[in-house]
């Protein structure tokens, strides 16, 4: 039971869906498969970030009644990861945005969503 | 069969990695120096309630203004990749969406946007701000264009909402250089009773403003997304 704790749920919850998200953008052929695998694997990086900054007992880094405004840092999260993880959802929408445009291109030239039929961009 | 082995191998590779990095890994019992100064140096220097949006705005504003001009990038790239074309398009006839979708779009979309407001205007006090307000209101007009996709935006209209909150942006950061100790420095305005709405200085106008950003460029990448859709 010594493992069961809320940061190592998060961890393994993250690491989970880092390996879907690897193993989808690997083995899938569609383009669009792809992308989800990407955004799978983002979220499980951010789920992971997040879950380290945990401390157990503490609360979210926001001060209202409960808190008080002394000793803060015995009593809050670490907010760093927090805000770090904030930046990482929007590039990763935007990411996401470029990535759907892209695909859009590829359909246009070829009328297909196959990586097999790119043989050019193989390496 | 090579490459079905190389995928095993990569993925054992990384989960071996992963887990040995969760089992080896010890749980922080108290904060480390950087982040106990930010917990407890907010209140007295940055007035926010909320000690993220201090890091986000303040203490790691330069960090933000580059996250936002990633967006921009990212916006203007898919703008450029899908300019639409002068072609004349000719008009698909979609079935019309449904009565349950038209209606409740209408009901629910100026309180969408009400929502994504008040989630920018509150960051500095509740765990909200301007790149999760943005997004809700970006979420409004998806709902808009799911119900009529044949819907035209004004994008004069975004685009000048996205440069005006752009450039303000730029402008308060400079302002607190100027009235302030340094670049983006939120102490300029005065920073009022911690926990109120009109407290944290430049805060809440930073975070609205990126609010503003994040919704204009979010909306467009949609509508450019859709109208690609209907000129197949």
């Amino acid at each position: 039971m010594e493992y069961l704790t809320l940061q190592n749920i998060g961890l393994v919850t993250g690491f989970m869906l880092m390996l879907i998200g690897l193993y989808g953008a690997l083995t899938q052929k569609n383009i669009l498969r792809i992308i989800v695998a990407f955004t799978i694997f983002d979220a499980g990086l951010n789920l992971v970030i997040v879950a380290l900054s945990y401390i157990k007992g503490r609360v979210a880094p926001i001060i209202d009644q409960t808190t008080g405004v002394t000793n803060l840092s015995e009593k809050f999260v670490d907010p760093i990861p927090q805000a770090l993880v904030l930046t990482s959802i929007v590039i990763g929408v935007g990411v996401t945005g470029v990535m759907l445009t892209f695909a859009l291109r590829m359909f246009k030239t070829r009328h297909s969503l196959d990586i097999n039929d790119f043989k050019q961009t193989k390496w | 069969m090579y490459k079905n082995m190389f995928i095993i191998l990569l993925l054992a590779g990384f989960g071996l990695l992963l887990g040995s990095f969760l089992l080896t890994h010890h749980e922080y019992l108290s904060l480390p120096q950087l982040p106990a100064y930010y917990a407890d140096n907010t209140a007295p220097e940055v007035g926010a309630a909320n000690v993220v949006t201090a890091v986000v705005v303040t203490y790691r504003g330069f960090d933000t203004l580059g996250e936002v001009t990633i967006l921009f990038v990212a916006a203007s790239l898919i703008a450029m990749f899908l300019k639409h074309s002068k072609a004349p398009r000719h008009d698909r006839h979609p079935r019309p969406s449904s009565v349950i979708l038209s209606t409740s779009q209408k009901l629910l979309f100026p309180l969408i946007v009400l929502f994504g407001a008040y989630v920018f205007a509150n960051g500095h006090l509740t765990p909200g701000g301007g790149f999760q307000g943005g997004a809700i209101i970006a979420t409004g007009f998806l709902l808009l264009l799911m119900a009529n996709p044949q819907a035209e935006f004004k994008h004069g209209l975004l685009n000048a909402i996205e440069s005006i909150s752009g450039t303000s942006y730029v402008i308060i950061g400079i302002l607190g250089a100027i009235l302030g100790l340094g670049f983006l420095d939120n102490r300029f305005i005065s920073l009022g009773q911690l926990g109120t709405l009109f407290s944290a200085g430049a805060i809440p106008v930073i975070y609205s403003l990126i609010g503003l950003k994040v919704g204009a460029e979010l909306s467009n990448i949609l509508h450019h997304l859709n109208e690609v859709q209907n000129e197949e």
